[in-house]
């Protein structure tokens, strides 16, 4: 009754092109945005915002670049953990060294994450599905590799640089809450152009690559210009994310953060978060790395307050059962909803059109 | 002969010989690849799960014992993960199996490391490691050992493909779906069946490779040795995964020995995906993958 495009009669084009068009949705949008700026830094305590809602945006940014190059343009990697690492020693590198500005330092990382995933994008024009997935790991290995070895970007065999106190003007930003507020306004703005640049020409070129490349290689779209656009947008996506997360929550950049696993990880919030879907990238994150932390607390809840878990199970069990329940959730996810959280919001969104007369 | 020459010779055998081995792993996925169209992520998962339990097994009650209890477990595995994740996800997009085998890959990590430990543990199966040496290079027994015991299981595998009624019905099956139905083969229990034999591959792969260094968590990522084997050979076919595996074995081999001192070591790890990069921008299907011709 209330959420439904009937009824919102647009008299310009320029209303035509809105980006929400559901007069309910800006309402949505708005409370999102006032919980996300005002609501949470004021409630959550600072492990809440530290190890939670910091990493939920930086990955949230992650999955978003991948499930633009995986979701919209068709093209899969696993190499964006890579990525990230290059986005995050470039910033670390920029910052520490020539002290250049954080926010300058963190788009330039990106455009330089941009160049690399762009040449690690070529064999895309040659090879498709699990082929080039496989090359894409090729990515990842050698970017850990030329991080290790490489002395000048590294520092050492440990691979470890701290970055030095944050600072933007003389503004000392070293509280969580101003950390967040950094990480989100990077997010807001990503995640907006995300938005945007997906409903563009662009965005449909992606799309008609990968619904069906040839087909779309014969109207006229350039596959050489897209798919390495399509790689140059993700891979700044990643590079942004990995300058986030070093900045404003691991405090240094560490090659092992940036593991094989890590690529995976990004994939998983992709496709259980739905592909091709914006808000989709977040929800996949808040599963992903919330995932653990419930069930983590899950854990210690039922071994303090219900049964001694030590007594029935060994200690080798109970610390794996985190791996177990989180492999047996991704695969649960995936036999109920295989099109991914996202499709969720868009049944609930079909029922609420006909709500509360559904006849 | 001169000494360099002797060396790339010792490197190019030695490598060969654990190539072979990891066209142990790389068959695994072949397996399920062609019978299910599945890229199962968890085969490297299952090789440790194998190995783990071989491992703990061993050192209490006989070695054929343990076998028979290990071969049960992957038995059973196997009909687990074709009834608990195959089936509900069945006619679903490729990636999206993919990522249910990533799951089974955590919880198979978790439930191995679960019930039999963290701790890394040797493997033994009654073999003394020695080295011989043979017109002027050294070579493991070990080395000789699992490139026989690789050798002998491709022989049967591909025997088992060709000549049995079972295997020409999976090959019937990874050829078309419907028309393997049409014909009146039950596709599920042909599943299974696959699951089961990757299963035994990944007992001789655990068995093998937890011998030769050892059985720990980082076995798992033998999968990641085996992607760039099944590249260069070509993701669906059984030959590729062997003559991929050699290329593979003696390539790495030699560039860690010529070319890794002068740039530092360590690329023993990428180089394997670097050659799989320059055979795809030739071959884009690897050098015995089926060519898919794709219409309009």
């Amino acid at each position: 009754m209330f959420y439904r495009e009937t009824g919102v009669l647009k008299t310009t084009y320029a209303k035509d092109m809105e980006l929400f068009p559901i007069p309910l949705d800006k309402v949505g949008f708005g409370v999102a945005m006032v919980l996300a700026f005002l609501v949470i830094p004021l409630v959550s305590s600072h492990y809440m915002l530290v190890s939670i809602f910091i990493p939920f945006l930086v990955f949230s940014l992650a999955a978003l670049g991948l499930n633009i190059l995986t979701g919209y343009a068709g093209q899969l990697s696993l190499g964006h953990a890579g990525f990230m690492a290059v986005g995050a020693y470039a910033t670390v590198v920029m910052y520490n060294r020539y002290d250049v500005p954080i926010p300058v330092a963190l788009l330039g990382s990106g455009i330089i994450t941009a160049a690399v995933g762009s040449v690690f994008g070529l064999p895309s024009l040659r090879i498709k599905g699990f082929y080039l997935a496989v090359s894409t790991l090729a990515a990842q290995l050698i970017i850990e590799w030329v991080i290790t070895h490489v002395k000048w970007i590294s520092g050492g065999v440990y691979s470890t640089i701290d970055i030095k106190a944050l600072e933007l003007l003389g503004w000392q930003i070293d509280t969580a809450a101003e950390k967040y507020y950094f990480a989100l306004i990077f997010v807001v703005i990503m995640a907006f152009f995300a938005k945007n640049v997906v409903r563009s020409r662009i965005g449909r070129a992606w799309m008609s690559i990968r619904d069906m490349d040839v087909a779309s290689e014969i109207i006229g779209i350039s596959q050489f210009r897209y798919k390495m656009l399509a790689f140059a947008v993700s891979s700044f996506y990643a590079g942004v994310a990995g300058g986030l997360l070093v900045a404003f929550y691991y405090g240094s950049a560490n090659i092992e953060e940036f593991h094989l696993l890590v690529s995976f990880q990004i994939l998983g919030m992709v496709i259980i978060g739905g592909m091709g879907s914006v808000l989709g990238s977040f929800l996949g994150a808040a599963f992903i790395v919330l995932l653990p932390i419930f069930i983590n607390l899950g854990i210690s809840f039922v071994n303090h307050r219900i049964v001694d878990l030590s007594k029935v199970f060994t200690l080798d069990l109970m610390a794996n059962t985190e791996n177990m329940i989180f492999g047996a959730l991704i695969i649960f996810f995936l036999a109920v909803e295989p099109f991914g959280l996202a499709r969720l919001w868009n049944t609930i969104k079909d029922y609420l059109r006909l709500w509360p007369f559904p006849y | 002969m001169s000494e360099t020459l002797l060396f790339a010779l010792e490197l190019t055998v030695s490598g060969l010989l654990v190539g072979l081995m990891y066209s142990l792993v790389a068959l695994g996925f072949v397996l399920i690849y062609k019978a299910s169209g599945v890229f199962n992520f968890a085969q490297g998962d299952m090789t440790f799960l194998a190995a783990l339990a071989l491992a703990s097994f061993v050192v209490k009650i006989p070695l054929w014992i343990s076998l028979i209890i290990v071969l049960a477990i992957m038995l059973i595995l196997a009909m687990a993960i074709e009834r608990i994740v195959l089936k509900p996800l069945v006619a679903r997009p490729p990636l999206v199996l993919f990522m249910a085998t990533i799951g089974v890959a955590f919880f198979l990590q978790g439930l191995a490391q679960g019930i039999w430990g963290t701790q890394p543990r040797g493997l033994e199966l009654g073999v003394v490691d020695q080295t011989y040496e043979v017109a002027g290079m050294f070579i493991s027994n070990m080395d000789i050992l699992g490139a026989v015991v690789a050798g002998l299981l491709v022989i049967l595998l591909v025997w088992f493909f060709q000549k049995t009624k079972t295997g020409r019905a999976l090959r019937a099956v990874s050829d078309d779906h419907e028309a393997a139905l049409a014909v009146g083969i039950p596709l599920r229990k042909a599943w299974g069946i696959t699951w089961a034999i990757a299963g035994i591959v990944a007992i001789v792969a655990g068995a093998l490779w937890g011998s030769r260094v050892g059985v720990q968590a980082s076995l798992a990522l033998l999968a990641l040795k085996a992607l760039p084997v099944l590249i260069i050979g070509g993701i669906d076919s059984i030959p590729g995964a062997i003559i991929g595996g050699l290329i593979i074995g003696a390539a790495e081999n030699l560039a860690e020995g010529l070319i890794g001192p002068a740039v530092g070591g360590g690329i023993k790890n990428f180089f394997p995906y670097l050659l799989a990069l320059i055979v795809l921008t030739v071959r884009p299907y690897g050098l015995f993958g089926r060519e898919i011709i794709e219409r309009v």
